[in-house]
This record gives C-alpha cells, sequence and structure tokens, in this order.
C-alpha cells in the first residue's frame, strides 16, 4: 500500500495503510481486494482516519456528507456527526423508502443504480461525497450526478483508498478528489 | 411514535425526526425511515450520544452492526468507546474467510456473515441495528458473535416494534431501545 507523498508527513497514514489487509482473487480471479474491516478493528487507526477527515472538512461550510452504500455508511456519518453536517445515504435501488430520485451508472459488465431520497438535499447546499475506495469512479461519479440534480454543489469526492491505475479521478465532473492511500 | 422512558429530554425529538412510510417494502408495512433522523444533525448526535453514554463504562471491546443500517449507528458508537467495529453482512459481501449463520425471514431463509478472526474469545460485544422487528436478524448475529467465544452484553436499536416480540428471541440477551412503535 503506497502512501501518498505529500501525507508522509503525518505518522498516522502509516498505521492506517498497514491496517488494511489486502485479500486476493476477491470477488474474482485477478481482483486485489482493499478490505477495510482489519481497519476497523483497529480502535486507533478507525479513528485517525474520521480524524484526519474531520480536520480538513471542519470550517468548509460543508451541510452534508453523502455516504455511498454500504461502506460510505462507515467512514460518512462520524464525519458529518463531527463537522455538523446531515448524513444522506446513496443506496442501491428499492432500498429507501418514499420518493427517490435514481441514477444509472457502468460497471465493468452492465450497469447498476443508485438512488437518492427527493428532498434530502436543498439547493445550494455543500456536499461531500464519502466512500471506503475509487476504483474506476463509476459509483462516485453516479453520487456527483444526484448531489448535482438536487441542486447541491459537491465540494469534493473524499475517500480511503484510490486505485489509480484505474483512473477513476478523471469521472468525477471535474470534482476534486481527497484520499489518505494509494494501492498499485 | 411512543418515546422510551419520557425523562430524557432528547428522546421527543429523536423520536420525530424518524419518518414513517405507508406500505413500504409493501402494503400494510409501516415503514420507520430513520433517514429523516440523520438529516438532523442535533437528533443524529443525541441518538449517539444515549448509547454512548448507556456503554462507555461496560467494557464493551466489539460494536457489531448490521448491513446496513447498523453501519450508520455502530460506528460512531464504536470510535466513541474506543472499540473494534466489525460489520455482520450479507452473503459474499466480506473477503476472506467467513463464518456464516443462518436465519428465518417470513418467507424463506437469509444468511449473515462474520469474519474469521475479528472477534476473539473473551471480546465483550454489542449488536447495533436501526430497529428491531421479528428480531431473527438480531438473534443471528448473537449466534455468530456467542459461536466465536464473544459475550453479548446487549443488542440496541433506536427503534423496537414491541407487537412483533422480537426482544423474546435474543437469547435472553437484554436489549435497549430509544424509542417504539406499531408495526402496522
Amino acid at each position: 500500500m503506497a502512501v501518498c507523498e505529500d501525507k508522509e508527513q503525518d505518522p498516522r497514514i502509516r498505521r492506517i495503510a498497514s491496517s488494511i489487509r489486502v485479500v486476493p482473487d476477491f470477488p474474482k480471479k485477478g481482483i486485489m481486494f482493499q478490505d477495510i474491516t482489519t481497519l476497523l478493528l483497529d480502535p486507533k487507526a478507525f479513528k485517525d482516519t474520521a480524524d484526519l477527515f474531520v480536520e480538513r472538512y471542519t470550517g468548509k461550510g460543508i451541510s452534508v456528507v453523502a455516504g455511498v452504500e454500504a461502506r460510505g455508511f462507515i467512514f460518512g456519518p462520524p464525519i458529518a456527526l463531527a463537522i455538523g453536517a446531515k448524513f444522506i445515504p446513496l443506496r442501491k435501488p428499492r432500498k429507501l423508502p418514499g420518493e427517490v430520485i435514481s441514477e444509472n451508472y457502468v460497471l465493468e459488465y452492465g450497469t447498476d443504480c443508485l438512488q437518492m431520497h427527493v428532498g434530502a438535499v436543498q439547493p445550494g447546499e455543500r456536499a461531500l461525497v464519502v466512500d471506503d475506495l475509487i476504483a474506476t469512479g463509476g459509483t462516485l461519479c453516479a453520487a456527483i450526478s444526484l448531489l448535482e440534480r438536487a441542486g447541491a454543489e459537491v465540494v469534493e469526492c473524499a475517500c480511503v483508498i484510490e486505485l489509480p491505475e484505474l483512473k477513476g479521478r478523471e469521472k468525477l465532473n471535474g470534482k476534486p478528489l481527497y484520499i489518505l492511500m494509494e494501492s498499485h | 411514535m411512543a418515546s422510551e422512558g419520557g425523562e430524557d429530554h432528547r428522546l421527543p425529538r429523536i423520536a420525530s425526526a424518524i419518518r414513517v412510510i405507508p406500505d413500504f417494502p409493501k402494503p400494510g408495512i409501516m415503514f420507520q425511515d430513520i433517514t429523516t433522523l440523520l438529516l438532523d444533525h442535533e437528533a443524529f448526535r443525541d441518538t449517539i450520544d444515549m448509547f454512548v453514554e448507556r456503554y462507555r463504562d461496560k467494557r464493551i471491546t466489539v460494536v457489531a452492526g448490521i448491513e446496513a443500517r447498523g453501519f450508520i449507528f455502530g460506528p460512531p458508537i464504536a470510535l466513541a468507546i474506543g472499540c473494534k467495529f466489525v460489520p455482520m453482512r450479507k452473503p459474499k459481501k466480506l473477503p476472506g474467510e467467513v463464518i456464516s449463520e443462518e436465519y428465518s425471514l417470513e418467507y424463506g431463509t437469509d444468511i449473515m456473515e462474520m469474519h474469521v478472526g475479528a472477534v476473539q474469545p473473551g471480546d465483550r460485544a454489542l449488536v447495533i441495528d436501526d430497529l428491531i422487528a421479528t428480531g431473527g436478524t438480531l438473534s443471528a448475529a448473537i449466534r455468530l458473535l456467542e459461536r466465536v467465544g464473544a459475550e453479548v452484553v446487549e443488542c440496541a436499536c433506536v427503534i423496537e416494534l414491541p407487537e412483533l416480540q422480537g426482544s423474546q428471541r435474543l437469547g435472553g440477551k437484554p436489549l435497549f431501545v430509544l424509542v417504539k412503535a406499531a408495526a402496522a
């Protein structure tokens, strides 16, 4: 796991990076899966992860943290609670009750769909999108679209891990991406 | 929506922040939607605080959260009390070695999984979900934790549907909830 150069200075990042487990051939052969559940078993590493995001986003006028199901539900709420923002779950189809808006996105094979509640976000709100990892960027791109369709301004996307070779960063409609570490 | 133990001044706001959606996911069910609670920062903060106040001095070493809404409430509690967070997931989501527990649904069965090695014998565990209905999901989580030698101290939910008697299906484990609601 490569720690990003400019973050080499922060001693917390090394511990976080080393707490993440790589599981080969999951969900299928050839994929090296970045498993953050082992980070969640290290209370100091998990707290440091949350703190790093909170330090970055406190005092930036962010009123919405949108987390992508399901691992974005683990990292998003602690950030939202600490910075005084709402938490909005972005979910797979048919999970959210009531009125939703939907955004389709492309997978390696086929398509998927992400949904957000109508009325969760107001026009003009400043939003953060959180997920554990960015790969191709398809999911985050769909998340950005949902928030922008509701009139929010997406300030940044935040992930623990980036897989830079998959160039997800280029699919974020020009929105900036903040990550703690890369995996090659 | 009735608050549990009306003494705590925070409960009315928490209870009124929860939205009820009729006929979701099917006719006759009054769905307790906690997403509106997450939009009220103070109410969400209070919800977490009430759990943290209850559990901070109980020597809890692991918070197990049930996918997916247990992932929203569990991690902030785990972070505040300084213990591990363990996600309890639907099949094939967790990479690496897992143990599985089958449980009953209204029609058919489902399976819950937990990572091997996440929980040690002697760990003191709290099980978290947003809501307890029939208790099937929570009882599967209790069985998984006990199979690896943990002691389940309590189950904690934001909402209980008492008519469905889920509290009686927890293998004698105590249940703590903030609000009680009608099932239909």
